[in-house]
């Protein structure tokens, strides 16, 4: 083992980083939002920042309007602390704001009839492409194995033939 | 008409004649080729030297009507301003449409030029149709300048100032990004260009391979650079610390590179054992159709984002005819000329062909994923009118599953024996590789042991990865089968291509860490802060100190003073800014990035609140850095790999002669 030692310890100083990159900080919960669009109850404010990043800023490109600093994300963000404040469930404020902006709003697109060929492609890509491979691979294996030729089977079915006689 | 003779006009001029020559390149050699004439042959090399000198002469009239601020151009006029600096000016030339189209024809003229000149070595006919072939595409794309988006048309009169360019653009990050990303996408052009005149001869073998493996890397190290120096502007420049959107326009440079990596793997198997060929052959169309897609995407307008800056639907059905033409055409050719390629080079599945093509499987796969991903709302919107958005969560459930098993087999691939590997032999060589991975995983769980064991695992891959790339190398020079203090020699004596793979390999640990780590521990505050208050950022304090406002060349700006200490000691004062471009009535956020190690403390400004304080956004971003540093590992393995002695210009000759001699003593002997 003794060998071993530097692939281990440049491995270990990779680890080594990692603490004093600070991971052992304590996070403080906090949001990519303006300070006075912010909850007092911090279980509404959790579940609000939860949606809001699965939602998008329809003026942005791809972003969530948790991220966002459009102002149109902005009055997106305090419509929806406004739905959570009025006792709506994630799944409601989420339905209400598909009501109104429609479903462009989600950033993860709902799995319905419309979108199945999106949401299946990855694992069909994946089973097609292990199908195409399986059936090469089964191909070469019968192509490759040694072939007797006719004089050569013929010999072999008189030899068993002649086997138990003996 | 102006009463004045412009640079421009030389330009513009050089554009046409570059057209005319690419139109002879695109016919003569072919017709050469054919008759097995030599002459007409040799004229492919030529146009395509010349081709290349007249792009560039037109490029750098361009340029200079840029530096010179001559808005008698439309174009300087749409994107310039007398007042912008120097650097933003020459950047300026392909911030914009018609700017960067000239770009990528000349990057495209660069290419073929290359060939021309160190493609030597290369069968003469093979070479001349390789170099047809890049002259279709180059005679497309340069109709396509002078017909939809020339920028040389003149103003009359001749305005005095220019409406300046986008702000955002204003930044070091456009010097750099788009040059790398085009010779990236349309490095790809090569690969294309050998993979069809491989189909019109009818003949691909492993020399094949050989000569066009170099040109896919070289491609495919300058996309990475591209997409990376992309990110990490995206990055700085956002505010808020994300650097990758899953947007389209980020998608369309991603597919090519995943498809192209899947290409530089199974062109090594064609090199080194004649397998894979016909796939080999598709995957070089489609990776550069992936390109030409990607140009369609942010060309034609048909997205709207802050890349897309075309509008006018002339250019997309101008693009897309193009799209249709050269991919439908590459495909069809394969379809009716690949059943007549020899396939060879049997494998057991368990071998290193199999490992490459257990990569080729999954990266197409994801190829394929980020494709639907993309192109999937605009067929919606299209068929039935309605609008979906394809974001992150997506991509988080669908792209991300199919990458682990993948890096998970990585370290497996260089361990496994060509033809047919021993699974549980090339276990046990990364049995180190393996505790090191535990430990590493267990270590992050004590360290975070309140974040999950998701992310320490995610980091436990990384360090697979890493560590899995060092053992290979540690067992190729027989470290762990006891060679003692031949260790070294042998060491010394690897081939390039193994530190390549192994470089390569580890970079994409060290990418996999910093992702893991800023996504799963990063540490964000925001507050509202009046002068002398604070906040905490992680171990560091953030206080708000004052603002200065000041003018710049082309802005206004107000400059945020804010000082970090940690444990009580100052370490700093930094000035995050906001500001103000009047010419385009725009504002950008500049945020104050410092680094330590390879975390960063981001700090930006939000807007002003109603109880007269600044917003201050302050994020800690563990190990952040590593993002892009792992992408230079990459990129320098590609390096490094292209200095293989099999690469090297002018190595292949003697072997050619050598081989050139053998049939015949073979002959006399029969």
């Amino acid at each position: 083992m003794k060998r071993l030692w530097i692939p281990f310890l440049l491995a270990l100083g990779l680890v080594a980083f990692a603490p004093a990159g600070q991971l052992a900080g304590v996070s403080t919960p906090a949001h990519a939002v303006e300070p006075d669009e912010m909850l007092d109850d911090p279980k509404l404010e959790a579940r609000a920042r939860e949606i809001s990043a699965g939602l998008r800023c329809l003026v942005c490109q791809n972003q969530s309007i948790d991220d966002s600093n459009a102002e149109l994300a902005k009055d997106l963000r305090v419509l929806v602390r406004e739905r959570l404040v009025e006792g709506d469930s994630n799944a409601e404020v989420r339905q209400y704001l598909v009501d109104r902006y429609g479903e462009f709003v989600l950033l993860r697109p709902v799995l319905d009839a419309e979108n199945l060929l999106l949401w299946v492609t990855p694992v069909l890509a994946l089973l097609v492409g292990a199908f195409i491979v399986r059936r090469r691979f089964r191909q070469n294996a019968s192509a490759t194995e040694p072939r007797l030729s006719p004089e050569e089977e013929a010999e072999l079915a008189s030899v068993l033939k002649k086997d138990p006689a003996e | 008409m102006s009463g004045f003779f412009s640079i421009a006009e030389l330009g513009h001029y050089a554009l046409v004649l570059a057209l005319a020559l690419s139109l002879i390149q695109s016919t003569v050699p072919l017709w050469g080729a054919a008759a097995r004439d030599s002459r007409l042959i040799r004229v492919g090399s030529a146009t395509s030297i010349t081709t290349l000198f007249f792009v560039g002469l037109s490029f750098a009239a361009l340029v200079y009507a840029y530096v010179i601020s001559d808005f008698s151009v439309e174009n300087v006029w749409a994107n310039s301003h007398s007042a912008k600096p120097m650097l933003y000016k020459v950047t300026g030339v392909w911030g914009n449409h018609e700017g960067s189209m000239l770009l990528w024809v000349l990057i495209l003229a660069l290419f073929g030029g290359l060939v021309a000149m160190f493609g030597g070595n290369l069968p003469e006919t093979l070479k001349a149709r390789v170099l047809a072939v890049q002259a279709w595409v180059a005679s497309a794309f340069l109709l396509f300048i002078l017909f939809t988006s020339n920028p040389f048309i003149r103003l009359d009169p001749t305005p005095g100032e220019g409406q300046d360019l986008n702000p955002i653009l204003q930044d070091i990050g456009l010097a750099v990004h788009p040059p790398l990303l085009y010779l990236g996408y349309v490095g790809f052009s090569i690969a294309f260009s050998f993979a069809v005149a491989a189909l019109i001869e009818g003949r691909v073998d492993a020399a094949w391979a050989r000569w066009v493996r170099p040109w896919t890397l070289t491609a495919w190290l300058f996309l990475t650079l591209g997409i990376s120096m992309g990110s990490y502007w995206a990055y700085y420049e956002l505010g808020w610390g994300g650097w990758w959107f899953w947007d389209p326009v980020e998608n369309a440079s991603f597919m090519p590179w995943l498809s192209g990596t899947a290409l530089l793997h199974s062109a090594i198997v064609m090199e080194k054992r004649g397998a894979l060929k016909i796939w080999t052959v598709l995957l070089a169309i489609l990776t550069f159709s992936l390109s030409l897609l990607g140009t369609f995407l942010v060309r034609s307008g048909v997205l709207t984002s802050v890349h897309a800056f075309a509008t006018d639907p002339t250019r997309g059905v101008f693009i897309l005819m193009i799209l249709v033409l050269f991919i439908g055409g590459s495909l069809a050719l394969f379809a009716w000329r690949a059943p007549s390629l020899k396939q060879g080079g049997l494998f057991a599945p368990i071998s290193r062909e199999g490992a490459l093509l257990f990569n080729n499987l999954f990266l197409v796969a994801a190829t394929a994923t980020v494709f639907v991903g993309t192109l999937y709302p605009l067929a919606l919107e299209a068929v039935t009118e309605e609008k979906i958005t394809v974001g992150a969560p997506f991509y988080n459930l669908t792209f991300v599953p199919l990458m682990i098993p993948l890096l998970l087999a990585v370290p497996y691939g260089p361990m496994l024996a060509w033809k047919r590997g021993d699974l549980i032999g090339a276990s046990q060589r990364l049995g180190v590789a393996m505790g090191v991975t535990l430990l590493a995983v267990v270590v992050t769980l004590v360290f975070t042991g309140t974040e999950g064991v998701l992310p320490a695992l995610g980091i436990g891959l990384g360090i697979w990865l890493i560590v899995g790339a060092l053992n290979e190398l540690a067992d190729r020079s027989g470290l762990t089968r006891g060679a003692g203090r031949h260790a070294l020699s042998r060491f010394m004596g690897l081939p390039r291509s193994a530190f390549a793979t192994a470089i390569a390999h580890a970079g994409l640990g060290v990418t996999v860490i910093g992702i893991v780590s800023t996504t799963s521990y990063q540490i964000e505050t925001i507050r509202s802060l009046e002068t002398g208050e604070s906040l905490q950022a992680g171990a560091y304090t953030i206080t708000y100190q004052d603002f200065i406002p000041q003018t710049g060349p082309n802005y206004r700006e107000d400059v945020f003073r804010l000082q970090v200490s940690k444990d009580g000691e100052d370490l700093m004062t930094v000035a995050p800014t906001k500001r103000f471009y009047d010419a385009r009535q725009m504002a950008t956020t500049e945020a104050a990035i410092e680094t330590f190690w390879f975390s960063q403390l981001y700090l930006s400004i939000g807007e002003p609140q109603e109880d007269g304080g600044v917003t201050v956004r302050a994020y800690y971003k563990p190990l952040v850095t590593l993002i892009w540093i792992g992408s230079l590992f990459m990129a320098a393995g590609g390096l490094v790999s292209l200095t293989d002695r099999r690469f090297r210009v002018g190595a292949a000759k003697p072997a050619k002669v050598r081989l050139a001699k053998k049939p015949r003593t073979a002959e006399a002997g029969a």
